[in-house]
């Protein structure tokens, strides 16, 4: 037996999940289940659909319609999905290289047509499941394995990068602050058009190795001390802030969805 | 088999020994032994299900009261 929720929604025959001890993919991946068990969506009304990746095999534990896609594509087959059936609750998650390196495209593309998914990147700052490699959230200066003398690259704000493309809910926790996580993903879901999470993970294999940056608990401990939410950010100091990252909701600004749109259009003709 | 006490349940054959749920249990309840979580001080267990809630292999849960149907 396990917990009710995960008896619930897991599929039990495919568990435990084949993560590192200590990878907090885990702690997402039953935060997007708790959300979606606290807003008691109708599960046979959900698609969650997954690129290429450690994150992407989360939707085969999940017992949902679900749908493992090609590397970075999750975002174009869910953007089919919801036109196909824009009843369906579409959940995307995917991870920090799949959504942004090489599905940086079908992101901008989603976002900027408001399109009603909601996004979920497993945001572990590496290229796991491929050995390491740094991705476009490895920090400036950090180690992965094609960057053994430190990464040159500038980091992406996935919550920025996806607002300035037109996403209309954008949000940032971390599996330290898993409660807010799931707040972030039931409004996310909530919201009608495009919604990113920009869910922080903790890669110890790899990541936490290649950086010494310690065991999952010493990474969580540097979440805890480092993440500002933004409510308590706009009273502090930019001193203050210096070197610490933002959490919780960072955008809300519903606009319409993109098969609503659609929808009208086509009615516009059948009226006739 | 499970590990209970005070509706705080263990599942030792999914635990991978990471210790974030011991770390961060603000009661000290839990503790490592042989690379997997066990429960040092059930007594003090307050319930807060922060341990469950940041468990990556769900290895850990609380027990839910039985409802009155």
């Amino acid at each position: 037996m396990a917990s009710s929720l995960i008896e619930k929604y897991m599929r039990m025959d495919k568990l435990p999940h084949i993560w590192c001890p200590g990878c907090g993919h885990g702690i997402v991946m039953r935060a997007v289940v708790k959300a979606i068990d606290e807003l008691e969506l109708n599960r046979e009304k959900i698609c969650i659909v997954s690129g290429i990746g450690c994150s992407s095999r989360a939707p085969g534990y999940m017992n949902f319609n679900t749908l493992h896609t090609t590397h970075g594509r999750a975002l174009a087959f869910a953007t089919g999905i919801k036109h196909a059936n824009p009843e369906l609750e579409v959940i995307v998650l995917t991870g920090d290289g799949d959504c942004t390196a090489i599905g940086g495209n079908h992101l901008i593309h989603a976002a900027r047509r408001n399109m009603g998914i909601t996004t979920v990147v497993f945001n572990n700052n590496i290229y796991g499941m491929t050995g390491g490699q740094y991705s476009p959230t490895t920090p400036t200066g950090d180690k992965g394995t094609t960057a053994p003398y430190g990464n040159i690259d500038k980091v992406f704000d996935i919550c920025s990068l996806a607002q300035a493309a037109g996403a209309t809910y954008t949000g940032r926790a971390t599996v330290y602050h898993a409660q807010l996580l799931i707040r972030l993903i039931k409004d996310g879901i909530k919201n009608k058009g495009f919604s990113l999470i920009d869910a922080i993970s903790v890669c110890p294999t790899y990541y936490g190795r290649k950086n010494k940056k310690g065991d999952s608990v010493r990474i969580m401990e540097w979440l805890k001390d480092n993440a500002v939410n933004v409510a308590a950010a706009s009273k502090l100091p930019p001193e203050k802030l210096a070197g610490k990252f933002l959490i919780g909701e960072l955008y809300n600004n519903p606009q319409p969805e993109y098969t609503e749109e659609y929808k009208k259009i086509v009615e516009s003709f059948q009226r006739g | 088999m499970a590990v209970k006490q005070k509706g705080l349940v263990i599942k030792p054959d999914w635990c991978k020994g990471c210790g974030i749920c011991v770390a961060f249990c603000p009661k000290d309840v839990l503790k490592m032994e042989n690379n997997k979580v066990t429960i040092a001080n059930g007594d003090a267990c307050n319930g807060c299900g922060l341990c469950e809630l940041r468990c990556p292999d769900f290895a850990i849960y609380l027990e839910e009261d039985e409802k009155d149907e």
